[in-house]
């Protein structure tokens, strides 16, 4: 979140900081008041008064509880409005359409099937730097998070079900994209890139893909669950139709497959 | 038969490979070679403890004066020696996966990944379920009958299987160390990744039925207490008689008894998908992880609350003492806590706010989470406005109990902005996330019991700790923190995923320089508190305080000898108004012998307790590693023992009124013969135990 | 009357025993808390067959497994044993002897023992139908539900024979009423779980 750069970080970040500025008038008087009771009571200060008894007072307690109500109602506001308007399964406002990426958590690696060219890649997240990213996300193997911490949040990717989530980028750029749920020994290597690229490096960015040759299809899937880290990205020019909805069926049939909602 | 069946019929799964020295001579590399030293360090351990328990003649005193005993003081200490324990080895394991941390950016390190997950979920499960629960238990134990008048809790049997339960536990945990290997899926052992197919080996069951035998030992303690402080409260001690370390020890019994059945479901329900192949965390055939997390922390979340609300309890009883005045707010405390009790159950979710829940329902919990905040705000405020106009002392306690408040306050931000879902999307499963909760359960937990643990042990024992030692534990606690955790919400909020074994962000560096700086001062601190206690030991002689009030305090525990007799009071007490002690003090009736002294029955020894928990244990072991004929003998014997004590009749015995008499009075001429010291002299030997009052008031 | 007041309705702790009534009512209050935590365990359990109800996977459902009548049948049965108890739980509290006592003891017994017996038949008839545990969500829900329950009565019947051994050679001591009176609430409330059972499992499963 410290280096944001795309819409979703940046409105997080801003959240971020306006949370933190109400907080500190919340901890402002705590740092300030216990110390400063502690030191001016204390035993050796004999020109403090002592009132042993004393143990209660009605403004004082107002004092104490309707203020921090009063925060409490104006975050729960903010709360309340921003968990709205950045619900991860909210598409996000852009001229142009999203483009729509399913994604496969394995272990211990990412996999990425753009329906619409199709193509598919391991561990390399690339898309039009101008264009927001819809992403539909299910698990081939236990529940991952998927996290690109400077574009948006993160979302779980669970077996047998789909979460969605929507980024997008300011500009061109490559950042670090990482599955934060621990599953198993090859969980610190599981990085994968993401690419925003101008119009330009994604055409060549697709052309290269498609001149790699390799066609995912159900044999080249069961190859990729493999429990194994995969350092360098791998490009496939086809992926055989219809695969990611097969991979969410090998794990039951019969529930699950609309899991989430629909944003209104 | 062949010999393999025949191998596993005896023997089940375990082998060779199972035992770490093995295991290192096989395969000779650092991170091999430290779990052998860790299983070296429990075996050696365990024959060292054999050999001085038989070379001092122990075992006799050990069985006759402590494990069989059903004196609730008692069951507190040892409950509290298992936290010493424990505490001890999951803070080395801390500092070793700092030291991976440090050393692994863009570096192997010294940790393999494998050991690396073993060293966070044997971390989090100790840290949690063997030093924090026992911890609190055993505050609880020792404390509450005492404050409320009581000879004993309501059920002391069930105590003791309770504790010994809890120690069955965390003993599989240690055995771990040395045979087998323990669970890689972190404390909360989530599903489908602790299922068989991703695990099949050993380490989730070690973690299912260590957790079980602690959680069903919670359970009972929680029941205990509860009936304890509804129906064992001395005459006149009504609800709002009781100091606040009995209201928070209340709640979170409630809160044990509601919140460890999802627990022990969730931990069941996963032995049944690993054992008898049930699918109900599976990926397949309809299996649904996500009941398994919505069981998880519906114990989870009260769990937090169990654990912090006793610390608060602590604090409440140590600035009041230590300000030599009455608890502000007194009533909007123990209402406080009550509310937080039933918050606690309401705000499960925001665990999981990512796994795709709507805007609404995610929005919803956020809010009931913000809302705990109020009555947490309004218990700051009413410690802080204890000292007010009171007359403050630095001692130890004291000092951890202002740490606290300016420590605990940061943890409760980072808790409002992780409690907005947005933020929360950022930050989750980062170690802004790690830094977060430790930033709560170190001051707010563990600083509660050190400081409950200072400010009690001269009643257990009789004599007061070393206050240096104590000032120079502070000093390394305190700083330890603030500098192995503040890295970490900056390391998080630039997106470190929690549980990395290596990094590739030289960015990272600095940071986690300074985190495995403050978790060697951590490890200091936990050091200096040993050094305290042998230093407080071996010097004894010098800070005895037998009249039984070394910190001019308020409650009844103060108002008996230390250490107590063995049935607390020597008469029932009989009280009218909050802060007993205190005022019977402030009426000059404090240290005036009785009318006419009874008999008094207390609860026999009782060997069910630790035949019960060793049973247990065992049984869990047979279960752990498929050795059959020894889980269905073991389980057997859980219930041989219960079975068989409820024939029994002769359960009690009879202190005859002249022993009480005696006794008492030989107290109350100690009393007599001591002179009372002010409160400026109270960490000096002159401090035997009798406080000097105070006037009962001062004008500016 | 002058001596100590019956702190519970089924206790009759006169002045010869030797437990003081407000020792017995601890202990009694101590089993209601343990009872309304097993509550919740079994509140768990009812959610997440709810959760499963449709996780089928392909593997026998609710409507082809669930027979109504030998479900009636149990029901009937463990009602009936509620009602022994309770009239032992009479015997113990007006009777002056123990006959009365044992012999309802001994019908409770065998009820649970008969019910316990029509229940494994049930599970074996839809184990030889091909509805294992191993096959779906659905399946281990219900077998994690309704065993519990099941054992839950076994267990109360192993009690019951240890308290008619202890009735034989103790006598009716204060601490063997207390245990009388801590089976019973046990009992009572097995019943309650089991309408639940019924009505959720069987009734739900059978009637839709």
């Amino acid at each position: 979140m410290l280096g944001a750069a795309g819409p979703v970080a940046e409105q997080t970040r801003s959240l971020f900081l306006l949370v933190c500025t109400i907080l500190l008038f919340v901890a402002a008087p705590v740092l300030l008041l216990t110390p400063i009771f502690a030191w001016h009571y204390r035993l050796s200060n004999t020109k403090s008064a002592y009132r042993p008894q004393w143990g209660f007072n009605w403004p004082l307690e107002g004092f104490i509880w309707i203020p921090p109500a009063i925060i409490v109602v104006v975050l729960a506001v903010f709360l309340w409005r921003d968990t709205h308007r950045l619900d991860p399964y909210k598409p996000l406002a852009s001229p142009y359409p999203p483009v729509e990426v399913q994604v496969v958590a394995l272990d211990w690696k990412w996999l990425f099937i753009y329906p619409d060219e199709g193509v598919a890649s391991v561990n390399e997240l690339a898309f039009p730097a101008d264009r927001p990213v819809h992403l539909s996300l299910t698990s081939g193997t236990v529940m991952q998070s998927f996290f690109v911490p400077q574009l948006a949040g993160q979302i779980y990717a669970m077996a047998g079900m789909t979460t969605q989530h929507n980024l997008a980028a300011n500009k061109p750029g490559r950042f670090r994209g990482e599955n934060t749920q621990f599953n198993g020994t090859g969980f610190q290597n599981q990085k994968f890139s993401v690419l925003a690229q101008s119009t330009d490096d994604h055409a060549t960015w697709l052309s290269r893909a498609r001149a790699s040759g390799r066609t995912l299809d159900q044999g080249a899937y069961t190859a990729l669950t493999a429990r194994s880290t995969q350092t360098e990205p791998i490009l496939f020019g086809a992926v055989s139709p219809g695969l990611f909805h097969a991979i969410l069926a090998q794990n039951d049939p019969a529930m699950h497959v609309a899991h989430g909602h629909r944003p209104k | 038969m062949n010999d393999d069946s025949l191998r596993f019929l005896l023997f089940g799964r375990l082998n060779a490979q199972a035992f770490p020295f093995v295991r290192a001579w096989q395969n000779p590399n650092i991170s091999e070679l430290i779990g052998a030293l860790a299983g070296a360090l429990v075996v050696v351990g365990a024959l060292a403890l054999v050999a001085l328990l038989t070379w001092k003649r122990w075992w006799r005193p050990l069985f006759r004066d402590w494990l069989t005993s059903l004196d609730h003081k008692k069951i507190g200490i040892m409950y509290i020696v298992i936290a010493g324990v424990m505490l001890s080895r999951a803070l080395v394991e801390a500092v070793l996966m700092r030291a991976q941390q440090s050393l692994a950016v863009d570096a192997p390190g010294i940790v393999a990944p494998e050991h690396f997950a073993q060293l966070f979920s044997t971390h989090g499960t100790i840290m949690i379920f063997f030093m924090a629960m026992p911890f609190l238990t055993g505050l609880i134990n020792y404390v509450v009958p005492l404050q409320i008048g009581a000879r004993d809790v309501a059920f002391p049997l069930l105590n003791s299987i309770s504790l010994m339960l809890t120690a069955g536990g965390a003993s599989l945990v240690m055995i771990s160390l040395a045979v087998g290997e323990f669970s890689t899926g972190g404390w909360s052992g989530y599903p489908p990744y602790t299922g068989k197919v991703f695990q099949p080996g050993v380490g989730p069951d070690y973690w299912i039925w260590a957790i079980t035998l602690s959680s069903l030992g919670t359970t009972f303690s929680g029941i205990n207490f509860v009936a304890t402080i509804y129906k064992k409260r001395c005459p006149g001690m009504h609800l709002t008689c009781m100091p606040l370390f009995c209201w928070t020890a209340l709640c979170t019994s409630i809160l044990m008894i509601f919140a460890m059945p999802p627990l022990t479901l969730a931990t069941a329900l996963l032995a049944l998908d690993r054992y008898l192949d049930f699918h109900f965390f599976t990926n397949d055939l309809g299996g649904n992880m996500m009941n398994y997390v919505n069981l998880f922390w519906l114990f989870g979340h009260p769990e937090v609350y169990i654990l912090i609300l006793p610390a608060f309890g602590v604090y409440s009883e140590v600035i009041s003492a230590f300000s030599s005045k009455e608890l502000y707010g007194y009533k909007s405390l123990a209402a406080a806590t009550m509310v937080i009790g039933v918050l606690s159950f309401t705000v499960w979710l925001h665990h999981f706010f990512t796994m795709g829940q709507s805007a609404d329902v995610n929005a919803f919990f956020g809010v009931a989470t913000m809302t705990i905040a109020i009555p947490t705000g309004v218990k700051i405020y009413d410690w802080i406005w204890t000292m007010f106009r009171g007359e403050v002392r630095f001692t130890a306690p004291m000092l951890f109990s202002l740490a606290f408040i300016v420590t605990f306050v940061l943890g409760g931000l980072s808790g409002i902005l992780l409690a907005i879902p947005p933020i929360d999307f950022v930050v989750h499963n980062t170690v802004f996330l790690v830094a977060h909760f430790h930033n709560v359960l170190i001051p707010g937990l563990l600083y509660g019991m050190i400081a409950g643990y200072m400010y009690w042990f001269p009643k257990a024992f009789g004599f007061r700790l070393s206050e240096v030692w104590g000032r120079i534990a502070f000093g390394f606690w305190v700083s330890g923190f603030y500098l192995a955790f503040m890295p970490l919400y900056v390391l998080g909020l630039g997106g470190m995923a929690r549980r990395s074994q290596a990094l590739f962000e030289p960015d990272y560096r600095p940071w986690l320089l300074i985190a495995i700086v403050g978790a060697f001062l951590l490890l200091a601190g936990l050091v200096s508190l040993f050094v305290q206690l042998w230093v407080s030991v071996r010097d004894r002689e010098a800070s005895r305080v037998p009249v039984g009030d070394p910190w001019d305090a308020r409650s009844l525990e103060w108002s008996v000898s230390a250490p107590p007799p063995e049935y607390n009071f020597a008469i029932i007490p009989q009280v009218d108004r909050l802060d007993p002690f205190y005022w019977l003090k402030e009426r000059k009736e404090a240290y005036r012998p009785a009318r006419r002294y009874d008999a008094i029955v207390m609860p026999r020894n009782s060997w069910v307790g630790p035949l019960v928990g060793l049973a247990g244990a065992v049984c869990a072991f047979g279960l752990v590693w498929h050795i059959w004929w020894l889980t269905i003998l073991a389980f057997v014997g859980v219930w041989a023992p219960v079975v068989a004590r409820s024939f029994v009749r002769d359960v009690h015995r009879t202190i005859p009124a002249s022993e009480v008499e005696a006794t008492d009075r030989r107290w109350l001429d100690c009393a007599q013969a001591t002179r009372p010291v002010p409160r400026e002299l109270e960490t000096e030997p002159a401090n035997l135990g009798l406080a000097r009052p105070f006037p009962a008031q001062v004008p500016a | 009357m002058s001596g100590p007041q019956l702190q519970h309705a089924g206790l009759n702790l006169l002045d010869t025993d030797e437990m003081e009534p407000a020792e017995a009512a601890l202990g009694l209050y101590g089993f209601w808390i343990f009872l309304m935590s097993d509550a919740i365990l079994f509140a768990l359990l009812f959610a997440i067959y709810g959760t499963q109800l449709t996780a089928t996977a392909g593997a026998p459902g609710p409507a082809a497994e669930f027979k109504l009548g030998p479900a009636f049948i149990e029901t009937l049965i463990l009602l009936t044993s509620s009602l022994t108890f309770g009239l032992a739980s009479i015997a113990l509290k007006y009777d002056r002897g123990r006959t009365g006592l044992v012999a309802w003891l001994l019908v409770t017994l065998v009820l649970g023992i008969v019910f316990l017996g029509f229940e494994l038949d049930d599970f074996r008839t839809m184990f030889s139908d091909g509805a294992t545990p191993d096959r779906s969500g659905f399946l281990s829900a219900f077998f994690a539900l309704v065993p519990t329950h099941g054992l839950h009565v076994a267990a109360g019947c192993i009690w019951i024979m240890v308290m008619l051994v202890q009735v034989a050679v103790l006598g009716l001591d204060a601490r063997v009423k207390l245990n009388l009176l801590k089976l019973g609430l046990f009992w009572h409330f097995l019943d309650i779980i089991w309408i639940a059972i019924f009505t959720v499992v069987y009734l739900q499963g059978t009637l839709t």
